[in-house]
């Protein structure tokens, strides 16, 4: 075989597998997203119909309870628990993320090693074992079905993801720079805020966004720790199509479309920064 | 006095973090380590004050149940972590192959990623339902099969279907991590290996695999920190039935504790599930650790 035609084909069997990795990739979710617009009779409908005949917004308006909806199910609260709860939860573990690590950064002392071992241990803890315990002690405090309770569980949930990225980022940021700044006059606290954290900031945004996700798809926690519709996140929420026997599966569809939006924009626009702070932080000791 | 204050000063940085992890994690830990030591029922608030030691944990250990789901939970995570591993791999070094559109392909694989694991569920779980499913439907109009396949009711199948169902979500995560390590890769050794004769095979396993070992250990860690996430998959497709077929250690837990209120014995059984998953992370931890020394000592 020569040469050229021997690189030919290696170069079409790359397109290839490239193709069918991006259809199976894909497809799960564009199913999905398709159903999420067709009635309930058409996705039940055999033989299947694979190309949607009449595309309608009717899934959306029903779980919204506009128009004759057959279930009525409170996604309206759902969705701003979720909002509240993954927000406010990741406002918090950024400022406890960010002095957590700034310390593992930029200082040298006693226990380091086993203190930043000991934060990614806990977040080792599987959420459905850590959930019993915790279930009994926020019923005792009161924290069951609100949306505090949740707020606090994730915050612990993402202080060590977050140092462990922040301190990453950091990390990056010549040291010379901070006492340049420090001899010009600058208390380190000056220092930091006009030199370290603007260099730093898109690494923190994107630390910021990998919590926020982490907490609007948690399930086995919430599932336990919320009750209603004072505190149910969407994930918990998607539950309440199931029920014994039957399954909504068009309205399930348009609520999985609802969660997947914002973890779709949000993924796209810190990607780049996620990644170089996933392997930076990891390997530059 | 002002070195004093900075000995201080990482501690104090360092407190909010601490105080946030032993308030929600490490006195919870303890709590659920003592009420696996009474026969606690939520039906029976009295039962938290009787302590009958070890008799929860040797209950469970002469339990069948318990070790099948055990069992499950080992064999599913063995495969689905191998698989992710190998998988990874290949898409990594298909990537970086290609020139045209590769950071956009980049940015797709970040998707599976950042989904919901409860929404990778339910999205696997309308693929694999055996009435309405694409899968089946696809099989169908393809003439492979007249019948429809119950994916998630058969045995072997049911476990099969959320294996994939887990890879689908997670195999990004080396991907990605692999592919980060092959952009850094230096081209001299490469290059060099070439010049000597070296055949394709030879250079990847003895240039590029050592070279993205690190990077591997940093997708394992990662991945060990979450991989009970796969209880969310598990409780939305199947819910550990039909018959306890697909039941792993997490669904047990949250069907004994939860449903049959028998907190004692799921708390037990949950310090198991933790011990497993700690030593999991710790192992890999450690790897990593060395392989960033060695990394550091190569710069």
């Amino acid at each position: 075989m020569s040469g050229a035609l021997k690189k030919r084909l290696s170069k079409i069997a790359t397109w290839i597998a490239t193709f069918l990795l991006m259809i199976v990739m894909g497809v799960p979710g564009l199913w999905v997203v398709l159903s999420a617009f067709r009635p309930n009779r058409e996705i039940m409908a055999k033989p299947a119909i694979w190309i949607p005949e009449n595309p309608t917004f009717s899934n959306f308006a029903a779980i919204f309870g506009f128009g004759d909806a057959q279930v009525a199910i409170p996604v309206l609260s759902y969705f701003t628990n979720s909002m509240i709860i993954a927000s406010t939860s990741t406002v918090i573990a950024l400022m406890i993320g960010m002095s957590g690590g700034y310390a593992f950064a930029r200082f040298r002392f006693r226990f380091k090693n086993s203190l930043f071992l000991g934060l990614m241990l806990s977040r080792a803890v599987p959420g459905i074992a850590l959930s019993l315990p915790v279930f009994m002690i926020w019923s005792k405090l009161g924290l069951i079905d609100a949306k505090l309770g949740m707020i606090i569980v994730y915050v612990a949930l993402n202080v060590p993801f977050t140092i462990w990225l922040i301190d990453g980022f950091f990390r990056q940021i010549p040291k010379e720079m901070n006492e340049a700044a420090q001899v010009d006059g600058c208390t380190r606290w000056q220092a930091f805020w006009r030199i370290e954290f603007p260099l730093a900031r898109s690494g923190i945004a994107a630390a910021g966004v990998f919590a926020f996700l982490t907490s609007w798809n948690e399930y086995a926690l919430a599932s336990q720790l919320t009750r209603s519709t004072d505190s149910k996140t969407l994930p918990v929420g998607l539950m309440d199509f199931t029920a014994q026997f039957t399954i909504d599966w068009a309205g399930m569809c348009a609520m999985a479309v609802i969660i997947i939006v914002p973890a779709l924009i949000l993924t796209f626009l810190v990607q780049k920064h996620l990644i170089a702070g996933l392997t930076f932080g990891g390997v530059k000791g | 006095m002002r070195w004093r204050a900075e000995k201080h000063t990482p501690f104090l940085l360092l407190s909010p973090a601490i105080l946030t992890i032993l308030f929600v994690v490490a006195i919870p830990l303890a709590f659920s380590l003592y009420t696996s030591m009474t026969p606690y029922k939520l039906t029976k608030p009295d039962t938290i004050n009787t302590f009958v030691g070890l008799r929860n944990y040797v209950r469970l250990f002469s339990d069948d149940k318990f070790w099948w789901a055990f069992g499950r939970t080992i064999l599913f995570l063995a495969v689905a972590l191998n698989l992710e591993f190998i998988l990874g791999l290949g898409i990594a070094l298909l990537i970086n192959r290609i020139t045209w559109g590769q950071r956009t392909l980049r940015t797709m694989m970040m998707f599976p990623m950042m989904f919901s694991p409860i929404l990778v569920g339910f999205q696997f779980k309308y693929i694999f339902n055996d009435n309405i499913g694409i899968l089946n439907n696809a099989l169908q109009a393809l003439g492979i099969t007249d019948g429809s396949i119950a994916w998630l009711v058969d045995k072997p199948l049911g476990m099969i279907s959320i294996i994939t169902a887990e890879v689908w979500m997670s195999t990004s995560v080396f991907a990605i991590l692999l592919l980060a390590g092959l952009f850094a890769m230096p081209r001299d050794p490469l290059e060099a290996a070439k010049v000597d004769g070296c055949n394709p095979w030879q250079v990847f396993r003895h240039i590029t695999l050592p070279f993205l070992m690190p990077f591997a250990f940093i997708a394992m860690t990662i991945r060990s920190l979450d991989v009970a996430r796969a209880y969310d998959i598990v409780d939305v497709m199947t819910g550990g039935g039909p018959a306890g077929r697909t039941e792993v250690l997490w669904t047990l837990i949250a069907r004994v504790g939860y449903d049959n209120s028998k907190m004692g014995e799921a708390n037990a059984m949950a310090y198991v599930s933790t011990l497993l998953s700690v030593a999991f992370t710790y192992y890999f931890f450690t790897k990593l650790v060395a392989a960033r020394r060695y990394m550091g000592g190569a710069e």
